[in-house]
């Protein structure tokens, strides 16, 4: 169906809300408690325009569009209305950004920088509330919390891990975990979910805290190293450093979501330990070689084994975590090089 | 898995059999659990009060190793009944008559019996499954981990057939790969009798076709041996030269003892990896890997699906990608491989040599990966198998198998079951986990005993006790939960320290060579 936002004829599908017809067109409007995962909250009220032949400002996130409706997002008494609630936000909590993790992908700061809004026009709220660094990957600032409820809808419905909540009554309402205990020793599994689904930085990751800056990383995408479901991943790269994991959204086959091991598991490649060259053991000790040395050893011996007892005195067990590829050049290995179909892997633990 | 995990959400009804899925497989556990809350029901077959009993509505708490006669407990109620879908069967499959035959030996108060639930259970289960459609069935090591591993599955799919849930959507016969390309690692031939897309080996056309394509001659016409026969072939010599390629056995395999035995005494040795390990301290050479991130390539996980790793860094010192290490040995015997990139080797071999990924090029699986059968470059891939009761081998075979018991069952000197599995925070023997933070998660190995055994022995919740098998003796903390029922203990092998691998058994399925993780007798003490 046809609808007009800003005067401008927009194609909207039926059963979509205002905002998504906007945004699916390309035409912004602040909002801060929607989100696709989790569906209309109608909470946060920044996404308000005015509709014709409805009375008052509506929420764009719970209006469904209908034939020929005709949207304004941009007139004063709207943005107006949006910036005071924005404003408001921003008075409520210590949302300075020099420091924060979120900077540059944030949506708070996103609809501030769109209304043109400097500094709150009110004092920042009371700042008393303790940071929550007990969990082992995540740390919660709940001064930088606009109470969207993202997380605690993305907790509940979209992971069903049933921790996050709101706690306490009117000014002091805050995130809780579990009966309002401490993140790390709540029933929380650290599956990242609120990190990935919070707008502002109230939520976020122990692990890349100072080291990179959003516009700083390469994005690439990947496949989670881990189960076999095959979580699509997104690498957060500084120069060769993973400093973050992110779910795709709208990725098969987990649609953005992650577990812990998917989202914070994935530093042990730059861990000290690795192998770095070859090593060839020499009365019971190892000591480095160069390839060359080390593959014509393993060559000449296999070769002798062969030739004395046969192919099928050779043997190898492939890698179940690698990529196809290199099991596809290992059974051709022992196949057509050693003439032997003694090949395995580990798929049976 | 027949079908995908897009298909959990239209799913009106979960039988989860051995499989710990909130844990093992976390993401995957959080679509079925929205599936249950938008109104299907789940129905738990586990031994432990494990995380997913929270959601389900029916739990049937089976005795561990007794899967087939539960299973054919609820296809007597199904047939008994006349419960089952005749139109499914009679258009799709064969045998009937013979599973009827031998399930009709577990009325469920037999069934019941072995498996120490209530005979009301598995009617109840049976009339459940019945009343509705499509009903999903997953399954994981729980299942295959067992000296009759193969009769296992064979009784899920036997299930799935009987009641008409296999070709269609949200349905079929779903079981969960533990590890990233463990089924990638199947599809490319790294197993004993197929080459890569299970072509037979003793197929002589297939031979010629990869001698031709490999350009050699002279390639085996008999199925190679197992790991586990491997590992026996280093002691009795008939194994000289054995390679070792990612997989860390000192501690993955059944009996520690028995495998490091097996290992020192391997002729010749080569362990390929990123991290030394146990294992490799028993190589002769070692040879340092590009690991995860380091390389191009591919993984396919459960689902069948062809998914895109891509690298973001160089290897640490020399170390090089595993393609070019086997592509540089074979050179160093006198053979010139083409292909010189993951791409390459994917684009130009795997998918050429493999009708089942022949329409998989790079170029399809930038973003999502494609499931395979994906025979031309035009074919969209396939979300479920066996389309309308089609089998991709003719009609649906019914494969009626007898219940058998573990290898090893309890007595008086060893009454405890140990049963094993994996832990959230952890992953095998954490060599990978282990190196990322996650043992400030979960920092030992602990032994998981019921409350009731606990009172009954005076142990306490972190207590130590030792568990001892027949085959060796560990000394761990005492987790004391409700999650483990009476007689049993539960344990994992992510710990060097403490590893139930120390104890269990180095039984294996006759035919899959699958060890019996999940079963044999342990005693707990003080």
């Amino acid at each position: 169906m046809n609808i007009t936002i800003n005067g401008k004829q927009v194609e909207a599908r039926e059963g979509q809300t205002v905002l998504q017809a906007a945004l699916a067109a390309g035409i912004y409007i602040p909002h801060l408690c929607y989100h696709e995962k989790v569906g209309v909250a109608g909470k946060c009220r920044a996404c308000v325009v005015e509709i014709e032949g409805m009375r008052g400002l509506q929420t764009s996130c719970s209006v469904i569009v209908k034939e020929d409706m005709n949207v304004t997002t941009n007139s004063p008494t709207v943005l107006n209305a949006q910036r005071l609630v924005v404003d408001l936000m921003l008075s409520s909590g210590t949302h300075d950004c020099l420091a924060c993790e979120q900077n540059g992908n944030c949506e708070l700061q996103d609809a501030a920088y769109y209304l043109g809004i400097e500094r709150p026009s009110v004092q920042y709220g009371e700042i008393n509330r303790e940071f929550d660094i007990s969990s082992e990957f995540i740390y919660v600032e709940r001064n930088k919390c606009i109470s969207c409820g993202r997380c605690v809808a993305a907790c509940n419905n979209v992971v069903v891990n049933e921790v996050l909540d709101f706690g306490h009554r009117g000014h002091h309402t805050e995130i809780v975990f579990d009966a309002d205990k401490k993140m790390g020793e709540s029933t929380c599994v650290q599956c990242g979910e609120c990190v990935q689904i919070c707008p502002v930085g109230a939520i976020v990751e122990k692990k890349n805290k100072g080291r990179s800056r959003y516009w700083e990383t390469q994005k690439v995408r990947t496949t989670c190293p881990y189960c076999g479901v095959g979580c699509q991943l997104e690498l957060h790269v500084k120069d060769d450093q993973i400093v973050k994991v992110t779910g795709v959204e709208d990725a098969e086959p987990n649609k953005g979501r992650l577990c812990v091991k998917g989202r914070f598991g994935y530093d042990f490649i730059y861990s000290k330990d690795r192998l770095t060259t070859p090593l060839v053991k020499e009365k019971g000790q190892f000591r480095e070689a160069s390839w060359d040395e080390a593959l014509g050893l393993i060559a000449s011996k296999f070769k002798a084994i062969i030739e004395k007892d046969g192919p099928d005195a050779v043997a190898g067990v492939s890698c179940a975590r690698s990529i196809n590829e290199d099991s596809y050049s290992m059974q051709k290995l022992f196949r057509s090089v050693f003439k032997t179909n003694n090949i395995d892997h580990c798929a049976r633990t | 898995m027949t079908n995908s995990f897009s298909e959990f959400r239209n799913a009106k009804c979960f039988l989860c059999i051995g499989t710990n899925m909130t844990e093992a497989h976390p993401v995957a556990a959080t679509f079925l659990k929205n599936a249950v809350r938008n109104g299907a029901t789940l129905i738990v077959v586990d031994p432990r009060k494990q995380p997913l009993v929270k959601h389900a509505k029916l739990h049937a708490q089976i005795k561990v190793g007794t899967d087939v006669a539960f299973l054919n407990g609820l296809m007597y109620v199904l047939i008994k009944e006349d419960l089952y879908d005749k139109e499914f069967v009679e258009k799709n499959c064969l045998d009937f008559e013979a599973l009827k035959e031998t399930v009709m030996k577990y009325p469920p108060e037999r069934a019941a019996d072995i498996c120490k639930i209530k005979p009301e259970l598995i009617v109840e289960i049976a009339k459940t499954l019945a009343s509705v459609k499509p009903a999903m069935l997953c399954y994981t090591l729980g299942i295959t981990e067992h000296t009759c591993g193969k009769n296992n599955v064979m009784s899920t799919a036997n299930l799935q057939m009987l009641l008409g849930n296999m070709g269609m959507e949200s349905a079929g016969v779903n079981p969960l790969r533990g590890q990233n390309n463990v089924q990638g690692a199947c599809d490319m031939g790294a197993l004993p009798n197929v080459y890569p897309g299970y072509q037979k080996v003793i197929d002589p056309a297939a031979k010629e076709k990869f001698e031709k394509a490999w350009g050699v001659t002279g390639m085996s016409d008999k199925n190679g041996i197992m790991m586990p026969d491997m590992m026996d072939g280093l002691v009795s010599k008939k194994i000289k030269g054995f390679w070792i390629f990612g997989e860390n056995l000192a501690n993955s395999e059944p009996d520690i003892s028995h495998v490091e035995h097996c290992l020192e005494s391997a002729e010749f040795l080569v362990v390929q990896d990123i991290f030394p390990n146990e294992t490799t301290k028993f190589a002769d050479v070692i040879l340092p890997s590009a690991a995860w991130s380091e390389d191009n390539g591919t993984f396919t996980s459960s689902e069948r699906r062809i998914n895109r790793v891509r690298s973001v860094k160089n290897p640490p010192g020399i170390a090089k990608p595993n393609w070019w290490i086997f592509k540089e040995l074979a050179k160093h015997m006198g053979h010139n491989w083409p292909s010189n990139s993951g791409q390459e080797l994917w684009d130009n071999e795997i998918s050429v040599l493999a009708p089942a990924y022949s329409g998989v090029k790079y170029s399809r699986i930038e973003n999502d990966g494609l499931q395979w059968p994906c025979p031309t470059v035009e074919h969209p891939g396939t979300k479920f198998l066996h389309k309308d009761g089609k089998f991709s081998h003719g009609k649906g075979v019914f494969k009626s198998v007898e219940w058998t018991p573990p290898a090893e069952v309890e007595d008086k000197d060893f009454p405890f079951v140990l049963s094993t599995g994996r832990r959230l925070y952890q992953y095998h023997t954490r060599t990978q986990t282990g190196r990322a933070g996650m043992d400030a998660l979960y920092k030992e190995e602990t032994a998981d005993i019921s409350v009731a055994d606990a009172e009954r022995l005076g142990i306490k919740h972190g207590e130590k006790v030792y568990v001892e098998s027949r085959r060796g003796k560990v000394h761990v903390s005492a987790r004391v939960t409700e999650e483990v029922p009476a007689g049993m203990v539960w344990m994992t092998f992510h710990y060097r320290e403490g590893n139930a691998n120390w104890l269990t058994n180095p039984a294996f399925d006759p035919e899959t060579k699958t060890a019996e993780y999940k079963a044999c007798a342990v005693n707990v003490y003080k």
